[in-house]
């Protein structure tokens, strides 16, 4: 090996140590645990599959897996769906010297303290809130809006268009405006333009927002909490309760490599559009 | 076609800072409720959390956490950047993506899997496992953006600081460092905002010190108090000043 | 097929800064016409107008006698070579090509024998299923063309086209672009800023300078007589000797105004006699000899045949062969 190769591995060193020591072999005590059982309070390690059939037998639990992806399905596509014409109207509608300014403002609130942000869509939604308030001006509702998955949604929706129009804004400023110029010279028009040309060029960048919503909307554990209350549970309230309650951790960890599998098959359908190293 | 633009980027500025605005003006309410009716201006819940020495102790732990994790996740990220960004090793691309794999898993399974170690080792929930925790998640960020701020234009000139005999400590302090400053600053500050605001792996890897989130989230438990507002609010006026201050600083440099 | 273009007393400003002024300007259908400038002379602004990409401030613009004010990009004749192509990267090559085609309604199969037909026109036959990432950049250049030319517009417009590839590769594609032209016989409207691109394409060069045509004509013409001193320089090296009341540096010259000799006209014998040169420093350019010499206070620059070997300090009688005036107005 030369000289500066041995270098190079001695600077990446440090690095791939650390994540394999906390990451890693971390993550290997827990797919190890998750073949374990509980007997009364205590651990016994074994390897057995038990906990994932309960995880994936008992309806109770695997309804929480259910839940949780229709959540998070549903709350990547309106944010995507909800972000892209904001992102392309601060893109293109706002003039040039504003633009930074408007992107900032659009993303502002993504600087709030992340508990904090649904603590406040709970003071909204809830029975006194602003909402209903609103409503009842006119003479409607009260409405069970909080404690919902109406409120889970619209909680996790917030959070990720702001993520998403800054991901989508970055994608479609880098785009030569010769695209669309040369779509319309060869006769397509407004809507055409967009559908066959813009569209498909800023597929990178929803694709990899789209992906961080996901991953990061599948494993959160506060706005379900908070927001959705008790009236169904996500897959981490399943796990966070599984290890309160009984310190269940083999139960909790065999949950969390069924968390992770759903994750890494949503990487693998969208990692052929998938950009990380450029977020 | 402009004006059906303003009118939504109107409508989306409505939804992105309703819940703040709910936010900040129930922080001021003269009453024992942050909700509706509006009961008058008062800045005594103010006074109360700046007083609470719980809040400002996970405050400290907050800052010192997210100061120091961040550090170390700069250092270790840019060392492997620049590691990886000059030679083809056997195995760069595994690496690689090792290095950016923790990107794609949840905090929760983090930190789970983190405390199923520590327990393991018998290692107690404390700020420093939180901190290395921290450490976990800012490390991938630290590094991409790094790598992906290495370019041509960087490699020719360390290797001319190499060619003029600079040891390699000196090309790493005197040219990439220098030349890297934006990529860095962007990526200690974005990880000092993840680690500042993360609240999962701080909660399952905390037992008596806490963070602030963690902190606030058992005020939470308590109920609902002008209190929380009064905190929220604290924490988005401070991060909002930071970012606009940023934003300035980074338009005036251009 | 083909189409005449009019532009009629065209101005255009950005925010206050006048891009183009009262521009009027007579393209012949199945004309290759160039313009030619510095950047921000406004000749890409007014490519841009033809294209329908931006509207004039003032003015009226004629694609075969119809006039285009408030028609969009895509109900025009015309069709756009970019710059940077503007290949779309997620298509593949046949179906960048189709494009125009697919917009207006062509069926697959018929576009993708159009297609065909198109790369092959332009050298990449049987390349329909490639992707514009895998192609080099004059193989890209080429896609756009046959993009362009695809929907048979009657006017192409090319925004330099050829300024991001390699010196060699531009002069083979200037060849062929002119071929292609000629098969096509639509008329072409090209944008460069390199002279010899200009001179090799057109039948007509349209120098421009500050929002303003400065020169037009045939490239013979363009080159040889002048219209202005900044056609004159713009060019290609010329020598420029100010006239004053019929007296200049080297003699008697009838007006007032400015003697504009190339480099290559000036050699041991012609018409106008320059007068005793002293010779200052020459290099060997492989066509020619290049020399500075000084006549009084006067340096001509001057390009002698290949076998010449002049030496620093010598004297020798200078005359030019062929020459232009530029009165002074």
């Amino acid at each position: 090996m030369s000289d500066e190769r041995r270098l190079a591995l001695a600077l990446v060193s440090p690095a791939l140590l650390w994540t394999l020591a906390f990451f890693a072999v971390p993550f290997a005590a827990m797919l190890l645990l998750s073949f374990a059982h509980m007997e009364g309070r205590t651990v016994v390690q074994g390897l057995s599959l038990a906990n994932y059939a309960k995880a994936l037998g008992e309806p109770s639990h695997l309804k929480a897996l259910i839940n949780s992806v229709e959540i998070t399905v549903t709350v990547t596509v309106v944010s995507v769906a909800l972000a892209w014409p904001l992102a392309a109207t601060i893109a293109w509608s706002v003039p040039a010297r504003w633009q930074r300014a408007a992107l900032l403002m659009a993303v502002l609130p993504f600087w709030t303290s992340y508990v904090v942000r649904s603590y406040s869509w709970a003071l909204v939604l809830g029975k006194n809130g602003v909402v209903n308030q609103a409503f009842g001006a006119v003479g409607l509702g009260p409405f069970e809006l909080a404690s919902t998955r109406f409120a889970t949604v619209l909680g996790f929706t917030h959070f990720f268009v702001m993520l998403l129009t800054l991901t989508i804004y970055a994608n479609l400023i880098q785009l030569s405006p010769n695209y669309a110029r040369a779509a319309q010279d060869l006769g397509a028009g407004r809507l055409r333009t967009l559908w066959h040309v813009i569209l498909p060029l800023t597929l990178p960048g929803i694709v990899t927002g789209a992906f961080v919503t996901f991953v990061l909307c599948i494993g959160d554990y506060i706005t379900p909490q908070i927001l959705g209350g008790n009236t169904e549970l996500t897959l981490p309230q399943l796990i966070m309760l599984q290890m309160g309650r009984g310190g269940n951790f083999p139960m909790a960890s065999a949950l969390s490599v069924i968390l992770m599998a759903v994750v890494t098959l949503a990487y693998a359908a969208s990692a052929r559009w998938l950009r990380l190293d450029r977020l | 076609m402009r004006r059906l633009g303003y009118l939504y980027l109107a409508l989306a500025y409505g939804f992105i800072f309703l819940p703040v605005v709910v936010l900040v003006v129930f922080s001021l309410q003269d009453g024992r409720l942050p909700v509706p009716p509006f009961q008058g201006f008062s800045l005594r819940w103010y006074g109360k959390i700046l007083s609470d020495r719980g809040l400002m102790t996970a405050l400290g732990n907050s800052a010192a956490v997210a100061g120091v994790s961040s550090g170390v996740a700069l250092v270790l990220g840019f060392l492997a950047a620049h590691g990886l960004a000059r030679v083809r090793l056997p195995g760069s691309v595994l690496m690689r993506g090792v290095l950016i794999a923790p990107m794609t898993v949840s905090y929760l399974i983090i930190g789970l899997g983190l405390l199923t170690l520590f327990n393991q080792m018998g290692v107690k929930p404390s700020l420093w496992a939180t901190g290395i925790g921290h450490v976990v998640i800012n490390l991938p960020l630290c590094f991409a953006i790094c790598f992906a701020a290495m370019g041509d234009h960087q490699k020719s000139a360390e290797r001319a600081a190499r060619d003029l005999g600079a040891s390699e400590m000196r090309v790493l302090w005197h040219v990439s460092a220098p030349m890297l400053a934006p990529a860095l600053g962007a990526a200690f500050f974005l990880s000092v905002t993840f680690s500042w605001d993360e609240f999962i792996i701080a909660f399952l890897l905390t037992r008596f010190d806490v963070t602030l989130p963690v902190e606030i989230w058992s005020m939470l438990r308590s109920g609902l108090s002008p209190a929380t507002n009064a905190i929220g609010s604290l924490v988005f006026l401070a991060s909002a000043l930071v970012v606009i201050a940023l934003e300035a600083l980074f338009r005036r440099s251009k | 097929m083909t189409a005449s273009v009019t532009i009629d007393r065209v101005t255009q400003t950005y925010g206050g800064a006048v891009a183009l002024h009262e521009v009027s300007l007579d393209i012949a259908a199945g004309e290759f016409v160039v313009l030619l400038g510095p950047s921000g002379c406004g000749k890409t602004t007014l490519l841009n107008l033809i294209g329908g990409f931006a509207q004039p401030a003032s003015g009226r613009i004629l694609i075969g006698g119809r006039d285009m004010a408030g028609v969009a990009p895509a109900a025009r004749p015309t069709t756009t070579v970019f710059q940077d192509y503007a290949l779309f990267p997620h298509m593949t090559l046949a179906e960048n090509v189709g494009f125009g085609l697919r917009m207006r309604g062509m069926g697959r199969a018929q576009r993708r024998e159009k297609a065909a037909q198109m790369l092959a026109l332009v050298g990449l036959p049987g390349r329909e299923d490639r992707r514009p990432h895998e192609l080099s950049g004059g193989q890209r250049q080429r896609v756009a063309l046959a993009r362009a030319l695809a929907v048979s517009p009657d006017v192409l417009l090319l925004d330099e086209p050829l300024g991001a590839l390699d010196l060699k590769l531009r002069r083979q594609m200037q060849d062929e672009l002119k071929a292609i032209q000629r098969q096509v016989g639509t008329t072409f409207v090209h944008v460069t800023h390199d002279q010899e691109e200009a001179m090799a394409l057109a039948d007509r060069i349209v120098v421009m300078s500050e929002g303003r045509v400065s020169d037009l004509g045939p490239p013979r013409e363009v080159y040889l007589r002048p219209k202005s001193l900044f056609s004159a320089a713009f060019m290609g090296e010329i020598n420029q000797i100010p006239v004053v009341a019929g007296q200049s540096a080297i003699g008697a010259y009838p007006g007032t105004g400015t003697l504009l000799i190339r480099p290559e006209a000036i050699g041991t014998s012609g018409a106008l006699a320059l007068g005793q040169a002293t010779i200052m420093d020459a290099a060997f350019f492989g066509t020619h000899v290049r020399v500075h010499a000084r006549i009084a206070d006067l340096t001509l620059t001057l390009h002698l045949p290949q076998d010449a070997d002049p030496q620093p300090g010598a004297v020798m009688m200078l005359y030019a062969s062929a020459h232009s005036f530029l009165e002074s107005r």
